[in-house]
């Protein structure tokens, strides 16, 4: 059944290779060897490679219900900042009383703004396997009320776009607002253990980095399955014949639905794993120019692939990661014309335009 | 007609009627496209409708697949299913199947594929992502492959097959579905003359076992397959007969035939 995940394609190999060496093989080395050695990678490059998976996750997210079932969401990053404002809500109260005021149960912004309980949503989040859970359920239930309403409306096309978009907005406004008791503005950071051990530590940050690779590594393998799947061959054809599946029995709205959940719940999954990393999380996440790059990664590195995504994702990030090193005020307008380029030279993504080249030279 | 008792959610068809379409009005802004049409269907028959351009011959076949809802009269399936209570893929599954205008395959999946895709079976999501064909499932594509003549492209995509191979693969989806009823909306526009014998062929040898309705405006078509001929002029059924009748109604010599 494995074998046949794979279908001889040799690319998907390759990258599964490389992911396989990038969760495992860096973090050992980090752990390993010492500085000066050869083989040893700095805490530095462990962290950015961690990070990347995360990207390279909610790429592949996006690229399931954009590449495979046609619909562009511009909002796919809200699900990606839930799940990580879940992981953050269990980091701080993972704080106890180690915060700047003491208190044992309320997070420091909370005695800031002279709060004197926990909020009801707050409870349970000590705990993470209760954390774990809703990293799942609250991205996918967001997911499962609004493509509820707006598949079964039969919203489609540009306009879906921009409602997911509005979507993302206006979670972005709420939780800038204090009374949401999410942080607000600075929203949740200072972290300070996870499970138990010091989260900035370095073997912390070479677990999570082979967490994040490994997750990936999993989420893209269901996510092939998926594909193959006879519900992933009656998505592909929504994509291209909406009607024609409809009046073939099967009702499009569930199956938009499915994925759309399925992609909304890697998403979440992958913001969980990207806040312990970076240490913050804050209402930026839910920046409706989030979701647009996370676009870009998918159109750039190719769609309808799941490892064009992984690939752009990466890419892309890698040169934003340099850009913006190099000289800051450049990287969007790099971005943009990266897009734009790709867009219109290269419908397929640079991964379809370099296999349609190996075919023409087989050929 | 057998009296024999139905089980749930069968089409009744005791009285040898399987569609029933009554004072059927649809109107978009004003312009009505059906006008109080009354149009009965028997159980296996093979029905060609014509009618000049807007005479109303799509509207109609939206209106039995439930794209479009009547502004008034009844749509009913058999005796007692009521076509204007169910949303299409509802209908698609009581057995009304649809080819439309346009040549609508999946493009990017094999001719195998698209015919499995249509296959009547459990259509949910969740039964889908599990989905494993069967024996006897596997049996029927291909039966249906060879029915069609696609036998040789299989694993071909349906993009890249002919426009006819396309128009077949489409009629063989319907099959797939084991309709009641199969609404063929002009199978043979832009075929070559062999193309158009071959879908004669096909459409006469899957008459019986299922009602036909075809939508046609190739003339010569129509007349090497029709047993009976509906012809519909500005949104209500203008005569109804043989070709031969049909042909010499001087009504429809002026709306139709005459120019």
């Amino acid at each position: 059944m494995v074998a046949a995940l794979f279908k001889n394609d040799k690319a998907m190999i390759w990258v599964l290779v490389i992911l396989a060496v990038i969760s495992l093989f860096v973090p050992l080395c980090n752990l390993i060897f010492a500085p000066g050695s050869p083989l040893y990678f700095s805490a530095y490059t462990v962290s950015l490679l961690g990070k990347y998976m995360t990207f390279a996750l909610l790429g592949m997210s996006l690229d399931l219900v954009w590449g495979y079932c046609g619909i562009l969401a511009l909002g796919h990053g809200a699900f990606f900042a839930l799940g990580g404002y879940v992981m953050g809500m269990y980091l701080m109260r993972q704080i106890g009383n180690r915060g700047v005021y003491g208190d044992p149960l309320l997070p420091d912004f909370m005695v800031f703004l002279d709060w004197k309980e926990l909020p009801w949503y707050w409870y349970g989040f000590d705990q993470f396997w209760f954390a774990a859970l809703m990293m799942v359920l609250v991205p996918g239930l967001l997911a499962f009320v609004f493509g509820w309403l707006a598949f079964r409306s039969r919203v489609a096309g540009v306009y879906l776009s921009i409602i997911t978009q509005a979507l993302t907005y206006a979670l972005l406004l709420a939780f800038f607002r204090n009374e949401m008791g999410f942080g607000g503005n600075n929203g949740l950071t200072d972290f300070k253990e996870i499970l138990g051990f010091n989260s900035q530590s370095d073997s912390v940050r070479a677990c999570l980095l082979m967490a994040s690779g490994v997750t990936l590594i999993l989420a893209f393998l269901v996510s092939r399955w998926v594909i193959l799947s006879k519900l992933g061959r009656v998505v592909t054809a929504i994509r291209d014949q909406e009607m024609r599946v409809r009046f073939l029995g099967y009702r499009v709205e569930m199956f938009k639905l499915w994925i759309f959940v399925f992609a909304a719940i890697l998403a979440g999954i992958a913001g969980a794993l990207y806040v312990p990393q970076v240490g913050i999380i804050n209402p930026s996440e839910f920046s409706p120019l989030n979701s647009l790059e996370i676009v870009i990664w998918v159109a750039i590195g190719g769609r309808g692939t799941l490892y064009g995504a992984i690939f752009g994702a990466v890419l892309v990030n890698y040169a934003k990661t340099l850009l913006t090193g190099w000289m800051p005020e450049i990287w969007l307008f790099f971005l943009g014309a990266a897009f734009i380029l790709v867009t219109v030279l290269l419908p397929d993504g640079l991964l379809g335009f370099w296999q349609r080249r190996l075919q023409e030279q087989k050929q | 007609m057998s009296v024999s008792a139905l089980k749930a959610g069968e089409v009744d068809t005791r009285h040898g009627t399987i569609l029933y379409l009554e004072d059927v009005s649809v109107s978009f802004d004003g312009f009505k496209a059906l006008n109080q049409l009354s149009l009965y269907i028997d159980a296996g028959e093979l029905r060609c409708l014509i009618g000049p351009n807007g005479a109303g011959k799509t509207t109609l076949m939206d209106v039995i697949t439930g794209k479009t809802r009547p502004d008034s009269g009844s749509v009913f399936f058999g005796q007692t299913l009521d076509l204007l209570q169910m949303d299409e893929p509802a209908i698609a599954q009581a057995g009304i199947c649809r080819k439309f205008q346009k040549p609508s395959v999946f493009e990017t999946l094999s001719v195998f594929e698209n015919l499995e895709l249509a296959l009547a079976a459990n259509k949910g999501a969740w039964a889908t992502l599990f989905a494993r064909l069967n024996g006897a499932q596997q049996e029927r594509i291909e039966q249906v492959m060879e029915i069609i003549g696609l036998t040789e492209h299989r694993s071909r995509l349906a993009g890249i097959l002919s426009h006819g191979q396309k128009q077949w693969l489409e009629i063989g989806m319907l099959l797939m579905q084991e309709p009641k009823v199969m609404l063929v909306d002009e199978p043979v526009a832009g075929m070559t003359h062999q193309e158009v014998e071959r879908t004669a062929q096909l459409l006469l040898s899957l008459q019986g076992e299922r009602s036909i309705i075809v939508v046609e405006h190739d003339m010569e078509f129509v007349r090497s397959i029709a047993q009976r001929v509906t012809v519909l002029h500005e949104g209500s059924v203008l005569t109804e007969g043989s070709m031969a009748e049909v042909q010499n109604d001087p009504r429809v010599i002026q709306v139709y035939l005459g120019d």
